[in-house]
């Protein structure tokens, strides 16, 4: 079922999951990086043509979250094989996740589904405790780019500035 | 509920001297391309801009900043990195333009040669790439594009603000133009 409220909203737990993910197929979920921010960038498809695609985009940034020790995972509704020659021919390193079987159900679960049978183009960043602290919808068309997660990131590190103070 | 922090598509990083700045100075129109010399789609703007530049020379000005998406195009980060090798010998634009112009010879060798077209010391250049000495520039702008909302090559900023529409000659005139007349 997809969650009747749209895309999950800051405040709330993001729900636990894995999926089969590139490049060996082993399963992977969010849980897993707990202590560490988590971005989920759901995706309509892979292999659309273009050339800074979001995906691309988030590898060829894959040194600034790095300094924000962030987990990235791409989700979408493909499979685990499309994502591995997606993946290969973008150089894309960090993991693609296929919410295959059943199909789209972590994307509904977030209320990133979309009725035509993909996810929608969604990002989802998640503290370091497994709470969203920030979700963004856009466009399918739309390549939303970095600035909104990264101006998270920066809130998140601010606000765990404050506690340890 | 609403979303706390959106998603902007402004120019975060203000252009500085430290900039490659074609056009002049007080233009009334400052035009900032994040570009990577491997994208077709850059190439394919790089005509136009220059057209604009020229039926606009009072009004505008261009200012490039290296955004390379190094795991799609092999040879962008090295190409950039020889750009800003250039640069520091004041020949930034001379091989901006042999990049754009030979996007189908970015190899090693040919930008080689390329370097040579440009007048300057290939040897010299490629050690400095090798060592990496020219990293730290090309990381600065991608980090500052990236932060402002770019989402591919090419992103152009016109006046501060995202430009949203085509890299047709046409398209490029009625932007600046409208920004000129703003």
């Amino acid at each position: 079922m997809s969650d009747p409220n749209g895309l999950i909203q800051p405040g709330r737990t993001a729900p636990g999951f894995t999926l089969p993910a590139t490049p060996d197929g082993g399963l992977i979920g969010p849980e897993q990086f707990r202590g560490r921010p988590v971005v989920l960038a759901f995706y309509p498809a892979d292999w659309s043509p273009v050339c800074g695609d979001q995906m691309s985009l988030y590898q060829s940034a894959a040194p600034v979250f790095a300094q924000y020790q962030a987990v990235v995972l791409g989700i979408s509704v493909d499979s685990i094989w499309s994502h591995r020659a997606f993946a290969e021919s973008r150089g894309i390193e960090f993991p693609l996740l296929a919410d295959f079987e059943p199909k789209g159900e972590v994307a509904r679960r977030y209320g990133a589904y979309l009725p035509q049978g993909e996810a929608a183009r969604a990002l989802v960043v998640l503290d370091p405790a497994g709470t969203v602290t920030w979700s963004y919808l856009s466009p399918p068309d739309v390549n939303p780019g970095a600035d909104g997660i990264f101006d998270a990131l920066d809130q998140l590190a601010a606000d765990r500035k404050v506690m340890a103070g | 509920m609403t979303t706390p922090l959106q998603v902007t598509a402004r120019l975060r990083d203000p252009v500085t001297t430290a900039d490659h700045i074609r056009g002049p100075a007080d233009a009334a129109v400052t035009i900032v391309e994040y570009g990577d010399f491997q994208c077709q789609f850059c190439g394919a703007a790089y005509p136009n801009l220059h057209e604009l530049l020229r039926q606009r020379a009072d009004t505008v000005r261009l200012v490039y900043r290296y955004f390379p998406i190094a795991n799609v195009h092999p040879y962008a980060e090295r190409a950039a990195e020889t750009a800003e090798a250039a640069a520091v010998r004041g020949r930034f634009w001379e091989m901006h333009d042999w990049l754009y112009e030979h996007q189908d010879q970015l190899d090693p060798v040919h930008l080689s040669l390329g370097v040579e077209q440009v007048g300057l010391p290939p040897d010299e250049l490629n050690a400095e790439v090798e060592n990496r000495a020219h990293a730290d520039r090309v990381r600065r702008d991608f980090v500052g594009g990236i932060r402002s909302g770019v989402n591919g090559t090419p992103t152009l900023f016109v006046n501060g603000v995202r430009h949203e529409g085509g890299y047709d000659l046409p398209d490029l005139l009625a932007a600046a133009d409208a920004a000129a007349n703003a």
